[in-house]
């Protein structure tokens, strides 16, 4: 989700223009009952359209929202407060688990005023993959507390860009303040099976807490 | 006045119009926080009846849309309107037993065992 077109993530991402309806094989089964979704947080240009893209068996699509601000009169000198309209974006795709049942992946900036357009997003989600980029690390942490303070499980996945820099697993964890149990792994957004075990990773670490949460 | 008005829905261009005017008549002025919670972004929306000459364009263009199952995240894709318009448009249609909305799978405070070792399979098979 993102400002239309701002965002640099930039590889192998189409604009998710689409006009009259799935393709054939997008199609979903009619046994489809139910959907869960996992949300992909990350600031802009981390790679949140490139991951979603990569482990999505659809090609991305944009769900647009419009957001009304009151804007701050600099262009206007009568000073007069002027309403802007902006048209926010947010990219999803999806996984078929089995016959029964779909994942929807969506990719949102870190700001909680986008999360308020798609009322409940965090609602009824499984949980969170937060992308970091290690050359940026600082834009992370507003995120990471903002889904400790609602109480969303999630991972933490570096997207390894070439050039960032390499940490080692637990400076970062001291670096982002985790604590022990939040899993922390490495990822290359582009690929499949890299994005395929993010998830896996989120799902081994949700299965944990619930095994706990039995046990108490 | 176009041909645009009569019959079909809209073209491309018109769709592109995303004025809150345009928006406020396809839903006849209703908003989504008049109580339709049951719907949400990942609730998957199926065609039970497919559209009449009286069903509005862009209903009819759901309808059409829906005969496999969607999520509403892709009916607001796919028809480019947001999903706060389209979860409006469901309602009514629902409503009428034009479509049926299948929710999503309820999460507690975390989701249950049986669940996430349904997705890990899944996601093992990718």
């Amino acid at each position: 989700m993102d400002y239309r077109g701002s965002e640099p993530e930039g590889f192998g991402h189409e604009s998710a223009q689409e006009t009259g309806g799935p393709r054939r094989e997008d199609l979903l089964p009619h046994t489809a009952a139910a959907a869960v979704k996992v949300v992909v947080v990350g600031g802009f240009g981390v790679g949140k359209t490139t991951f979603v893209g990569a482990v999505s068996e659809i090609r991305p699509l944009t769900t647009e929202e419009t957001m009304t601000q009151a804007g701050a009169g600099v262009d206007d000198p009568s000073g007069v407060r002027t309403k802007t309209r902006t048209t926010v974006a947010m990219d999803f795709g999806r996984i078929s688990i089995d016959e029964r049942l779909v994942l929807y992946l969506f990719g949102t900036p870190g700001q909680e005023r986008f999360w308020f357009l798609w009322g409940g997003l965090f609602e009824g989600a499984l949980g969170a993959v937060v992308l970091v980029d290690t050359r940026r690390l600082e834009v992370s942490f507003d995120v990471l507390g903002r889904l400790e303070e609602r109480g969303v499980p999630f991972v933490v996945a570096v997207n390894a860009f070439p050039e960032s820099p390499r940490y080692d697993v637990e400076d970062l964890r001291a670096a982002l303040d985790l604590p022990p149990a939040v899993p922390i792994v490495t990822c290359d957004a582009r690929a499949q099976d890299s994005g395929r075990d993010v998830l896996l990773a989120l799902m081994h670490y949700l299965h944990s807490l619930t095994t706990a949460l039995e046990l108490t | 006045m176009t041909d645009q008005h009569h019959g079909g829905p809209p073209g491309p261009d018109l769709w592109d119009e995303e004025t809150p005017e345009r928006l406020y008549v396809i839903t006849g002025g209703r908003s989504a926080s008049t109580g339709h919670r049951s719907i949400e972004l990942v609730s998957l929306v199926v065609t039970q009846a497919g559209p009449d000459p009286m069903t509005p364009p862009e209903q009819a263009a759901i309808l059409r849309l829906c005969t496999t199952p969607l999520s509403v995240a892709e009916i607001s894709a796919y028809l480019h309107l947001p999903v706060s318009v389209i979860t409006v448009l469901l309602a009514e249609l629902q409503g009428r037993g034009g479509v049926q909305v299948r929710g999503p799978v309820p999460i507690a405070v975390l989701p249950d065992r049986e669940l996430l070792e349904a997705v890990i399979n899944g996601l093992q098979r990718l």
